[in-house]
């Protein structure tokens, strides 16, 4: 009786209550549900308009320019085009405090140089296409005209409304009207304004570069009309959100903007704002939050459905075939891997992204900075482990050999566009000496006439093609010895990080005491077969 | 007689799974090698650190409460006998030289290693640990995790160590299973018994 009851009590001590708590370790604590903090947006698609613009008579007068339309918005939406004025979509430039002891500046498209076309300026016919204005085809234009500002670019809601190539933001006239680009029908598009949808947005922010997903990579047409595993918010099976319902707008200024072209920490879209900062319904996770930001996790590839531009090498730009004629080579992928107007690319799709530190400032290469590194950095995300503002982030890389002055030491910009030959620009005359020196003569700034090419790079931030919540990275992505952070070693990252030397004295020690106690065990059991 | 009791049986082995689910899960995170998962092995350290620290306070309470820790008080009397009986005696069947009484049933050597485990080993795994837990949140001015990671590193080897000294010094009894089963049932007979 009484060994009963010791078995039942040992039972109870040394198997049941560790096993109890081993188990509840397992069961409560080893798995994590699937939750998520719910998110309460309120949505372009749920907007009602107030008015129906065909109603309006003003709308109804026969327009003879698109600065007539202009007009007509303005004299019942008065004081909009202040609004909007003040904003870098129509200045192309924002004053900024540059990060360290850079100082005060003011940049934008409209005066940074980049490693694609190297830069805007001075390439207004083609470029300015871009800007939300008419007529910025040279220094001359004038920025205080509010007749200037093109609305219809933004809030056409009848997709028919389209800017010209080549004409600086104009839309076709009667002299100029082609098939793709016929005249826009004013009342129509006037009488059907609303606000901006994903193509509204797109037809600039998609096509950056000359062409689809060029600059970007994560911003592209597909976002159009796109699966939940391309992007979760934007996909047309979820939510189909537009561009405004994370960048949200007070008086036409819209929150937003990539580091390509700005430098400081406001005015910006972050996720919490959504999603709050502890979104995962799980403490380890959410911790995560203070070092990493939630793209590299949520963005695991960019470029998810068409190619992006990786890398452009102009020292091969202006080759002519036999003719005499500039010509094109594609990959197997049917991208273009060489264009005489441009140089040897490199394009790709479903890219992983590379990650820095980056505290939401970013320096810039002014036109008066000289080289002093190379690769040059076209823009430098700024951050750090030892910086507790930073957060490891995506970014695309967008590698270049461009144009410099070898004598005064610059990054140079051409003049690429001109509509007709004989201008000098480079894409019609293809003398890179001529466009090299037309290009810095635009800017005031001096050509040596000594020019070759440098490596650059420029960095772009990845903030869309937000992936489904299983496609998200996975610990061991970065947790494990070559891991995707493998190059961003100024920290010690769990799972990633050891130190050999301890590492191998403590296994050397280890099989130490195993030979030694199999050693003394061996001697045990032969002194014990000796005595016998 | 009764050596351990339920508390001591009970502490034991549970610290005995802790310990080696600590380790295992420990390992992993380290990227030793794969087991659980990289995910899952992180939640079960993180919950095996507390139910492991919940166990050291209880079980010191209890030492001081009911006088056992005298028995991880150090001395140096038998210590060279002890060290001598392990590298020879042992070998010619000779006795222990420690007697187990109740209150002072481990050996000058265990003493020495089991309180170190308990004032030094496990005090530094579990600061060390919990700094790794919780070094991000911002009162916890922490420049770099690295030597935290390197001190909880060598904490973890150092157990490694010992695991499997101890594993092989429980066979060292009056016979193979004698330390074992002590250890499951609580009771032994002691030399003291047997002159009886």
């Amino acid at each position: 009786m009484k060994s009963i009851k010791s078995f039942l009590v040992s039972l109870i001590v040394v198997v049941l209550l560790p096993g109890v708590i081993v188990y509840t370790i397992f069961v409560y604590y080893g798995s994590r549900e699937q939750q998520h903090v719910p998110v309460h947006a309120e949505l372009r698609a749920d907007h009602i308009s107030s008015v129906d613009h065909s109603q309006f008579e003003v709308l109804q007068q026969e327009f003879k320019t698109p600065q007539d339309v202009t007009a007509a918005c303005i004299s019942c939406h008065n004081g909009r085009d202040e609004e909007i004025m003040a904003t870098a979509h129509w200045k192309w430039e924002r004053d900024v405090t540059l990060p360290g002891d850079r100082g005060e500046a003011t940049i934008g498209k409209k005066n940074l140089l980049n490693n694609f076309c190297t830069g805007a300026i001075g390439n207004n016919g083609s470029c300015m296409r871009c800007h939300i204005g008419y007529g910025w085809k040279d220094k001359s234009f004038d920025f205080s005209d509010p007749k200037n500002v093109d609305c219809l670019v933004c809030h056409d809601l009848t997709q028919t409304y389209k800017k010209k190539k080549g004409e600086a933001g104009f839309p076709s006239t009667a002299e100029n009207a082609t098939a793709d680009f016929p005249v826009p029908d004013y009342n129509l598009v006037a009488q059907s304004v609303g606000l901006p949808d994903k193509n509204n947005c797109g037809i600039c922010h998609f096509y950056g570069g000359g062409g689809n997903n060029v600059k970007h990579g994560d911003l592209e047409e597909a976002l159009l009309d796109c699966s939940f595993d391309v992007d979760v918010h934007m996909s047309s099976d979820s939510l189909n959100m537009a561009c405004i319902d994370c960048h949200r707008t007070e008086q036409h200024n819209i929150t937003g903007k990539l580091y390509s072209v700005s430098a400081m920490n406001k005015n910006r879209v972050l996720c919490e704002q959504c999603h709050t900062d502890k979104p995962h319904m799980d403490q380890i996770l959410d911790q995560h939050y203070s070092k990493v930001a939630c793209q590299t996790c949520h963005i695991p590839t960019y470029a998810k459905v068409n190619a992006t531009k990786l890398y452009w090498d102009w020292s091969s730009a202006g080759k002519l075939d036999e003719e005499g004629e500039p010509f094109l080579e594609s990959d197997g992928y049917g991208n273009h891997n060489y264009l005489s107007i441009k140089g040897n690319f490199i394009w790709d799709d479903h890219v992983t992204p590379e990650y820095y530190w980056f505290n939401g400032t970013a320096d810039h290469i002014l036109i008066d900075d000289t080289i002093s590194e190379i690769p040059v950095k076209i823009n430098t995300l700024m951050g750090s482990y030892k910086d507790s503002t930073s957060r490891i982030w995506p970014v695309k890389v967008h590698r270049g050999k461009q144009i410099y002055d070898t004598e005064y030491k610059n990054l140079i910009t051409m003049k690429l566009w001109a509509a007709e030959t004989g201008e000098g620009a480079f894409w019609k005359d293809f003398n890179l000496y001529t466009a090299a020196s037309l290009g810095m003569d635009y800017i005031d700034k001096p050509f040596s006439g000594k020019y070759d090419f440098v490596k650059t790079e420029a960095y772009w931030p990845l903030n869309h093609m937000v992936s489904p919540k299983d496609q998200a990275l996975t610990c061991t992505e970065c947790h494990s010895r070559e891991g995707r952070l493998a190059n961003l070693n100024d920290f010690y990252l769990p799972g990633r990080d050891h130190m050999p030397v301890v590492e191998q004295g403590a296994i050397w020690l280890i099989i130490l005491s195993i030979v030694g106690v199999v050693g003394h065990g061996l001697l045990r059991v032969i002194a014990s077969i000796k005595r016998k | 007689m009764e050596l351990y009791s339920k508390f001591e049986r009970f502490w034991h082995w549970t610290q005995a799974v802790l310990v080696i689910l600590l380790g295992v899960t420990g390992f992993e995170i380290h990227s030793s090698f794969q087991l659980f998962g990289f995910e899952l092995a992180v939640r079960l350290h993180s919950a095996a650190a507390w139910a492991f620290l919940i166990l050291i306070v209880v079980a010191i309470f209890w030492l001081f409460v009911t006088g056992q820790y005298k028995n991880f008080v150090p001395t140096s009397e038998n210590l060279k006998a002890q060290i001598n009986y392990y590298l020879s005696g042992i070998f010619k069947n000779a006795a222990h030289p420690t007697h187990k009484t109740k209150l002072s049933k481990l050996n000058p050597l265990q003493r020495i290693v089991y309180l170190a485990l308990i004032i030094l080993v496990f005090p530094v795994q579990l600061i060390s640990g919990f700094l790794y837990m919780y070094y991000h949140y911002p009162k916890i001015h922490l420049a770099s995790l690295e030597y935290v990671a390197l001190i909880h590193v060598i904490g973890a080897f150092l157990l490694v160590i010992f695991l499997i000294v101890h594993l092989y010094l429980i066979t060292t009894g009056a016979k193979v299973w004698t330390n074992l089963w002590a250890m499951i049932t609580g009771y032994e007979e002691l030399e003291t018994e047997k002159k009886k």
